[in-house]
């Protein structure tokens, strides 16, 4: 018994349909040659003029503009408005540096490894927001987490001997730390931000308070076990992906892995449908027998273990010492990147990826100009602002992010 | 009604004064267990804070020292209320505005730039020029976090973090060497030119070379009373309290929700960058690198905001707390026999987490004492009419309520 659908839709609509996609192509297409005007300057093509990229640019802009002109495209057409316009200026700075600083500055085998080494902890912390936040528990205190597995990392790397141990020592300093976190804002029914915020404050001065008591003035020693490098045999001999990939940190690897098990976790498996569900409408979660409570202390724990992994990585995954509030707020980036990645571990990877990557190229540009080197400094910033402005917009939180949950 | 009214005040009152004691015991258990004596090391941050000027036995050299420190311990707590106030507007109208430090950033260099050219002005003008074009100018860098949320839809907790790195690298640029802010007599530091000393904001209380106390203190409470007037007396803080209870109702009774994120934010900028104003010309007389990546004061204020519960008041009380923290745990007011300097600080973070976190729930203490059955307050009054845009509700009576911003932080 089947219902024989209509096959050819009325004439109206397919007229309005084939509209859309002819808008939305000029628009992509515009946003496409913005991108060719943008890399045409860089490696490997290293464009030496700039007119074939203002050109292009300015096309990338026309097609914009037309695009913008249909409400239901607005966005787009802006995007490729501004992509094709910053071009030009891109170009002409590119073509006026030498060939040889610009080659410097984009070899893109060393822009890889240094923007793992800047997304790694990012990523991790930002992993560890989108779990607690999708269970319906706002952490602000992914900063005060992050810097737990910083101090503790080292200080069990010391203790121990062992960075392995130091690394489960230091993830469990942020699952305690997030555990008060989630006692005040699920059993308390604390404001959330609130408590995560304090979060921050214990973090820094537990961990400040530690350091100087158990380290005196001098700092950590500087001796201790860090976590390896993972090198790949044959790889680490290849010319470009020797470079990028053949000597990356351990950790680096576990938080780009975990990326797909998370989204597999929460999206794919009765666990994260759970998880999901409390988060969204915890009463119907409970109606049908899930265990809202619970499940939202465990979120948070794993959380705080994920933030703190970013943490070991900073301090054990490089030269294994400790230093006063050392996660310089990258916390707070990573609170950006959950919500810049709207709560979905693949959109977190890209907003840290884009966030790691611009730092890596903002370090390497102090060699366009040493005096300007401080000012490229707030490109990754600049970048993120303008993303979230222009292709994000809007994100929808999990609807019960924040409400404490109560029992009837 | 009356009495009511005054239940409210008392129990406003008495639940972060127990939040702050519990704090300190705890605190004061971190040290025991760390073998500090929790009694002598009080005693010296107390003494450290200049709070026992209050004290009239206290007397000769010991009052003059006491003095100062009291002195400096209000310089501090002057810029927190107005940071403090910037985040707690905020949260009236339901942002999250982690960044009083970008706004306070960039009113310090506009300030510090406006007060070192011009210099054939007139003094009192030439103040108050500067410190109203940094006002100015924080308002539009806070501004542009409300209009990108107003108009994109740019998540504020985002846009005002990129903001703060932004203005904080911006402004290392400028002071940098061979940046184009260098002090003329800089010579390889960091450091903006210096403010004349006929500009500097005049001391009321002790002495001027000594960072007496100066008139920016005024500035600040004026400030929280503005803050006050405009929350409770007028047309826009009705409509921030509006928007901050339920942005749906307030735009289905006519009100523009968009516009008040913009003006929202505008303000909270102009009042950060009213604390960069009363620094620079206060004590400060110049901005470097290093002060603007290592100046704390726009964060602290949300700790500052949070504990005063967003309420004028409890800001201005929060901000004295705070002032006399970092004052007496300063290493150069504390009394090295009595606890390690270098531990102060980071028992003043302790205690500042410990304050907040309690703050955060009034459950802990209220249960501690028993208190809402012996006072007859019985549970919290549920938000009233949670859809009526028209009952906006005094936050002082469900703090988690009026603090609640947007989910999804």
């Amino acid at each position: 018994m089947s219902i024989a659908a209509p096959l050819t839709p009325k004439q109206g609509e397919s007229e309005r349909l084939s509209t859309v996609l002819t808008t939305k192509r000029v628009g992509l297409g515009g946003a496409a040659l913005g991108l060719i005007a943008w890399i045409l300057p860089l490696p490997p093509v290293l464009a030496r003029s700039p007119w074939p990229s203002i050109a292009l640019g300015l096309l990338a802009a026309l097609a914009g503009a037309f695009v913008v002109l249909d409400p239901k495209h607005r966005r787009l057409g802006g995007v490729t408005i501004f992509f094709g316009l910053v071009a030009i200026p891109l170009a002409l700075a590119m073509t006026n540096q030498s060939a040889a600083n610009v080659s410097q500055v984009f070899t893109w085998s060393a822009v890889i490894a240094s923007g793992l080494t800047f997304t790694t902890p990012l990523l991790f912390g930002a992993l560890g927001g989108v779990i607690s936040e999708r269970s319906g528990v706002v952490n602000v205190g992914i900063d005060g987490m992050m810097l737990m597995g910083c101090y503790f990392s080292v200080w069990g790397a010391y203790a121990t001997g062992s960075w392995v141990l130091g690394m489960l020592i230091g993830m469990l300093s942020g699952g305690l730390l997030a555990l008060v976190h989630a006692y005040f804002s699920i059993h308390l029914r604390s404001n959330q931000v609130v408590s995560g915020m304090a979060i921050n404050f214990l973090a820094y001065g537990i961990t400040g308070y530690l350091l100087v008591a158990q380290f005196g003035n001098n700092g950590t020693p500087g001796t201790v076990p860090t976590v390896p490098n993972l090198v790949l045999p044959v790889i680490k001999n290849t010319a470009f992906f020797g470079v990028a990939f053949g000597r990356t940190n351990v950790l680096t690897w576990a938080a780009l892995l975990l990326v797909p098990v998370i989204w597999w976790f929460l999206f794919r498996t009765r666990a994260g449908l759970r998880l999901r569900a409390v988060g969204e409408h915890p009463m119907a979660a409970s109606t049908v027998g899930l265990r809202v409570l619970a499940t939202r202390y465990a979120a948070v724990t794993v959380s705080g273990v994920l933030a703190a992994l970013g943490g070991v990585y900073l301090a054990d995954g490089f030269d294994g010492s400790f230093n006063f509030q050392m996660t310089d707020g990258r916390g707070f980036i990573a609170l950006a990147a959950v919500i810049f990645g709207k709560w979905n571990p693949v959109g977190a990877l890209g907003a840290t990826i884009l966030f790691g990557f611009s730092s890596a190229l903002a370090y390497r540009m102090e060699t366009f100009s040493a005096t300007l080197g401080t000012l490229f400094q707030a490109l990754p910033y600049v970048l993120t602002l303008i993303a979230v402005a222009g292709l994000i917009g809007r994100s929808r939180p999990p609807a019960a992010d924040g409400v404490p949950y109560v029992k009837e | 009604m009356k009495s009511s009214a005054l239940k409210r005040a008392g129990r406003s009152a008495v639940i972060p004064l127990i939040t702050v004691l519990t704090a300190f015991v705890l605190a004061g258990l971190v040290m025991l267990v760390t073998g500090n004596d929790p009694l002598s090391s009080y005693g010296a941050i107390f003494d450290g804070t200049g709070l026992n000027w209050l004290f009239p036995w206290v007397s000769g050299h010991n009052r003059t020292i006491a003095a100062q420190d009291l002195q400096q311990t209000l310089v501090a707590a002057a810029p927190l209320v107005l940071t403090g106030l910037s985040v707690a507007f905020a949260f009236r109208v339901g942002l999250f505005n982690i960044g009083a430090q970008g706004q306070y950033t960039v009113a310090s260099v506009i300030a510090v730039w406006v007060g070192t050219v011009f210099t054939s002005m007139d003094p009192v003008i030439h103040i108050v020029l500067a410190i109203f074009l940094g006002a100015l100018v924080g308002a539009g860098w806070a501004a542009l976090a409300g209009w990108l949320k107003a108009a994109f839809g740019a998540h504020e907790v985002i846009s005002t973090i990129m903001l703060n790195w932004i203005a904080i690298w911006v402004a290392s640029y400028l002071f940098q060497e061979g940046g184009p802010l260098q002090g003329t007599q800089a010579l390889g530091n960091p450091v903006s030119n210096t403010i004349a000393g006929n500009l500097h904001l005049p001391v009321i209380w002790g002495n001027p070379e000594l960072q007496g106390l100066d008139v920016g203190v005024f500035l600040a409470l004026i400030v929280a009373v503005l803050y006050w007037a405009i929350i409770r007396r007028s047309t826009l803080g009705y409509e921030v309290r509006a928007v901050g209870h339920n942005p749906t109702a307030a735009t289905a009774s006519g009100m523009n929700v968009a516009r008040s994120y913009i003006v929202t934010m505008a303000i909270c900028g102009a009042f950060a960058g009213l604390a960069a104003g009363i620094d620079v010309f206060g004590w400060e007389f110049q901005v470097s690198s290093t002060t603007i990546s290592t100046s704390q004061v726009g964060f602290l204020g949300i700790a500052v905001a949070l504990l005063g519960r967003n309420t004028a008041i409890g800001t201005v009380a929060a901000a004295l707390l705070f002032g006399a923290l970092e004052t007496g745990t300063a290493a150069i007011n504390l009394n090295p026999s009595s606890i390690n300097p270098e531990l102060a600080p980071q028992l003043t973070l302790i205690i500042e987490g410990l304050v907040v976190l309690l703050v955060s729930t009034d459950l802990i203490a209220l249960r501690l004492l028993g208190l809402p059955r012996k006072l007859g307050w019985g549970k919290p009054q549920a938000a009233t009419a949670r859809g009526d845009a028209l009952a906006v509700d005094d936050p002082a009576r469900d703090p988690a309520e009026a603090l609640r911003p947007e989910p999804g932080l």
